[in-house]
């Protein structure tokens, strides 16, 4: 199949086919935000910050999970873009306890950097400060739900490269959280390999190693795609 | 089975019966009001009396006038009597054979029942719905003997692109483009699919139709398989209506015992088995994604679309998933032709609407109108208004998707088009009517509460946007709220509604917009003294 030619933010792009939006974007040297999305997993599509104006569609469509098209007109970073962006980042810090100032992850974080970069400098929604537990029954890491942005991207790289499927999600709406096993300590998990993916792909300080100081923390979900690659080409 | 066995069931069926015969709506609203212990009753009278042989009670599905149930139709009179007690048995066994009856009696030539017109609805409360060969006395599964034997599956789908007929689960899409797509999407098997999760509070037009007549949606289900060469069907019905699943299952069995269902279906080479998958209480579960997730054993979680279910759906096949209501429309379009059905209705939306009216009205139950019809002929004239005389202050259409109409713009035709322009939706059909003591804070407060319980928390907007919408919403109620804080609710639910994933997240704030938008004042007055010069 031929490759694709569309127009991002008024440049021509061309793209291979069958290739995301996001990864032409990223081609064209374009920075958008992206939360949910990790190389190497699949797509979710849930966080809703890589969503970009294409003409001719009425909604707005995430560009981690749409598929390139000859002549697609994208914009990736119009004032309303700009605006939804911010506003989801301050609904996340609204929703749990993301005070970086006391978190392990501060200075190493996706969703400080997503802040940063999306101009986010306060929060206008009312903080619901809920009172979520540590899990630390893991002899090598520990889980925070304090700091959880559900991006779910432990559930996938658990499941889809370890394939092992510790962790799955939990509850509805605001309550639901991310659990390990049937719903028990991650300790006594009879299925975690102690591998450590899940928490190379935590973009957040909510999955952490134990005995590690800040300074030392890996933080390197690039990782995950290294590893994917590797298996790809028999490293 | 073939078309003249089928017929020679209708025709036994036909003469068995008894002259005089006693209906009683057994669908669960008049059950909750003792219909069931009102036909033992009268059970009970017609035995001692020596009747039983001559007089059958038949029970039968809902009649419409459930707020005034239990009902009861008398036959051949068409006689009904509302509010039936099991004390009343005997006057209405007195009734039956022309003797005085002080029970009360229905209007027939009420609005309520005149103004309606039944082509979903045509057999609910005149058939057993626990009985196959009831449905066949009424000539049912003709209409697929006819289609399977005498149509090509492409003639099938141009009869219901003909008539216009549109998706009845809320949004609207023209089902015979739905159809056309599903066949000719590419996969080694497709299938079919019924969406009977209704979970619009308020809304109880699917549970009818399933209770009153199972058969109808099978055959329109077994039409559409065969149309869009599917062999296997499910029926995603929810876990809170258990006597619709029973009478599904009762009525799937059947059809399987009669050769209507499963292998060889009317002896030829067409094969369609349809399954039951009972929900597990989750509203979300109703969004088409979601509900093939839900089927396929996984979380019940929408993903973005595209791609549609009708080029992938349940594992990754081309699946037809249609709303209950619209399956069971298809029956009378090929029986009498889409020309017909397309002359009922307005311009772009044809046919007729269920609706379960409920609120602060005369007259609740269910109903089905013709679309095109004003809301004030259905909420003054078929309603009645509302019981206590009260101003009627406006309607709510579409559940938590849709948004309330004021009364001033009554005269709005009941479509798809219209009900959009106004700020609301068709939706399933929930309709509920508020009178002038509603307040329209809390209606909005009401409904995004029911969100945030129901969100599924996959995507930022919805999850955490509807319990800060509702917190606000809240603080507002408390005269908690300044001025700015309507800014932000506004802007909050324009977040919301283009960036969240599912129809969910994106329709969540219309009870708040549409409310804002003609009861503005309502939100100012209870913006709090202080509020204005807050921190
Ligand atoms: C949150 C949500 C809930 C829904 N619930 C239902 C439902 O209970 N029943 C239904 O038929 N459609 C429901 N829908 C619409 C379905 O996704 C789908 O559009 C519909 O079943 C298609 O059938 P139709 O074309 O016959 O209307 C829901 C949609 C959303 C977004
Ligand atoms: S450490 Fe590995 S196996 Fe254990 S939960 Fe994390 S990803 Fe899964
Ligand atoms: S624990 Fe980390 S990776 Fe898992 S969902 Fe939460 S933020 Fe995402
Ligand atoms: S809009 Fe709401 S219900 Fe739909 S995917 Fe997002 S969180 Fe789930
Ligand atoms: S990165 Fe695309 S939706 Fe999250
Ligand atoms: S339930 Fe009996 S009339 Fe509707």
């Amino acid at each position: 199949m031929a490759a694709k030619t569309l127009t991002i933010d008024g440049h021509l792009v061309s793209a291979r086919p069958g290739e995301t939006l996001l990864a032409a974007i990223r081609d064209a040297g374009i920075t958008i935000p992206t939360l949910c999305h990790l190389d190497g997993l699949s797509e979710v599509g849930a966080c809703r910050l890589c969503l970009v104006e294409i003409e001719g569609q009425r909604r707005l469509q995430p560009a981690c999970m749409t598929m390139v098209s000859e002549g697609m007109v994208v914009h990736t970073n119009t004032p309303r873009l700009q605006s939804y962006r911010r506003q989801i980042i301050e609904l996340l810090f609204a929703e749990r306890n993301h005070v970086c100032a006391v978190c392990v992850a501060s200075g190493n974080c996706e969703l400080q950097r997503l802040a940063g970069m999306v101009g986010m400098d306060h929060v206008r929604y009312e903080y619901l400060s809920p009172n979520y537990p540590v899990d630390i029954s893991h002899p090598r890491f520990g889980i925070d739900h304090n700091r959880c942005v559900l991006c779910t991207r432990c559930v996938r790289a658990c499941d889809e490269i370890e394939g092992v499927h510790t962790w799955d999600v939990a509850g509805r709406g605001v309550n639901a959280h991310v659990i390990t096993d049937l719903n028990q300590p991650w300790g006594t998990s009879t299925t975690c390999t102690s591998c450590g993916k899940c928490q190379l792909a935590c973009p957040t300080g909510a999955i952490f190693p134990r005995g590690v100081t800040v300074g030392e923390r890996p933080h390197a979900s690039e990782r995950i795609a290294l590893i994917v690659e590797a298996r790809k080409q028999r490293w | 089975m073939d078309l003249h066995e089928l017929e020679a069931i209708g025709e036994r069926e036909q003469a068995q019966r008894t002259r005089l015969r006693i209906l009683c709506c057994a669908a669960a609203g008049c059950q909750a009001s003792g219909a069931l212990e009102l036909k033992r009753r009268l059970e009970t009278v017609l035995t001692a009396a020596g009747k039983l042989a001559d007089i059958d009670v038949t029970p039968v599905g809902c009649m419409g006038l459930c707020g005034h149930g239990p009902l009861v139709r008398l036959e051949p009179s068409g006689e009904m009597f509302e509010r039936v007690t099991p004390a009343d048995a005997e006057e209405i066994v007195a009734a039956l054979e022309g003797r005085p009856c002080t029970v009360t009696r229905c209007d027939r030539q009420h609005p309520f029942f005149a103004r309606q017109f039944p082509i979903v609805l045509r057999h609910c409360g005149q058939i057993n719905p626990e009985r196959i060969e009831d449905y066949i006395a009424v000539g049912g599964y003709r209409t697929l003997y006819h289609v399977i034997h005498e149509m090509t599956p492409t003639e099938v789908i141009a009869a219901i692109t003909r008539s216009g007929l549109r998706g009845r689960g809320g949004a609207g899409y023209p089902t015979g483009l739905k159809w056309a797509t599903v066949a000719k999407s590419p996969g080694e098997r497709k299938f079919v699919v019924c969406n009977a999760d209704e979970g619009d509070p308020g809304a109880f037009m699917d549970r009818s139709i399933l209770e009153s007549d199972p058969h109808l949606v099978l055959e329109g289900m077994a039409i559409a398989a065969y149309a869009v060469g599917a062999e296997q069907g499910f029926i995603y019905v929810r876990g809170e209506y258990p006597l619709a699943i029973e009478r599904l299952q009762k009525a799937i069995v059947q059809a399987r015992r009669f050769g209507l269902l499963g292998a060889q279906i009317f002896e030829s080479g067409f094969n369609f088995r349809i399954d039951i998958r009972v929900g597990a209480g989750a509203f979300v579960c109703g969004e088409e994604t979601a509900l093939i997730a839900s089927i396929e054993g996984r979380r019940g979680q929408p993903r973005p679309r595209p791609p549609y279910p009708a080029e992938s759906g349940l594992w990754g096949m081309p699946t037809l998933i249609n709303n209950v209501e619209t399956f069971a429309n298809v029956t009378a379009i090929i029986e009498h032709g889409p020309e017909w059905f397309s002359s009922i209705g307005s311009n772009r939306s044809k046919g007729t609407k269920v609706f379960a009216l409920t609120g602060k009205v005369r007259n609740t139950g269910l109903i089905e109108v013709p679309m095109g019809i004003t809301l004030r002929e259905i909420v003054e004239e078929i309603g009645g208004g509302t019981p206590d005389g009260t101003p009627v202050k406006a309607v709510q259409t579409g559940g938590p998707s849709g948004g309330c109409i004021p009364a001033s713009l009554f005269d709005t035709p009941v479509d798809y088009e219209s009900l959009a322009a106004v700020g609301s939706i068709m939706g399933s059909g929930g309709m509920v009517v508020m009178d002038e003591h509603t307040n329209m804070v809390d209606v909005a407060r009401f409904y995004m509460e029911f969100c945030k319980d129901e969100s599924c928390g996959k995507c930022i907007p919805c999850r955490v946007g509807t319990v800060q919408l509702f917190n606000m919403l809240t603080k507002l109620r408390n005269r908690q709220a300044h001025a700015r804080d309507l800014d932000k609710i506004e802007e909050l639910c324009d977040l919301m509604r283009e960036t969240s994933l599912c129809g969910l997240g994106q329709s969540a704030p219309n009870p708040v917009l549409s409310t804002l938008h003609y009861f503005r004042h309502e939100y100012e007055e209870l913006i709090g003294a202080e509020g204005d010069h807050g921190s």
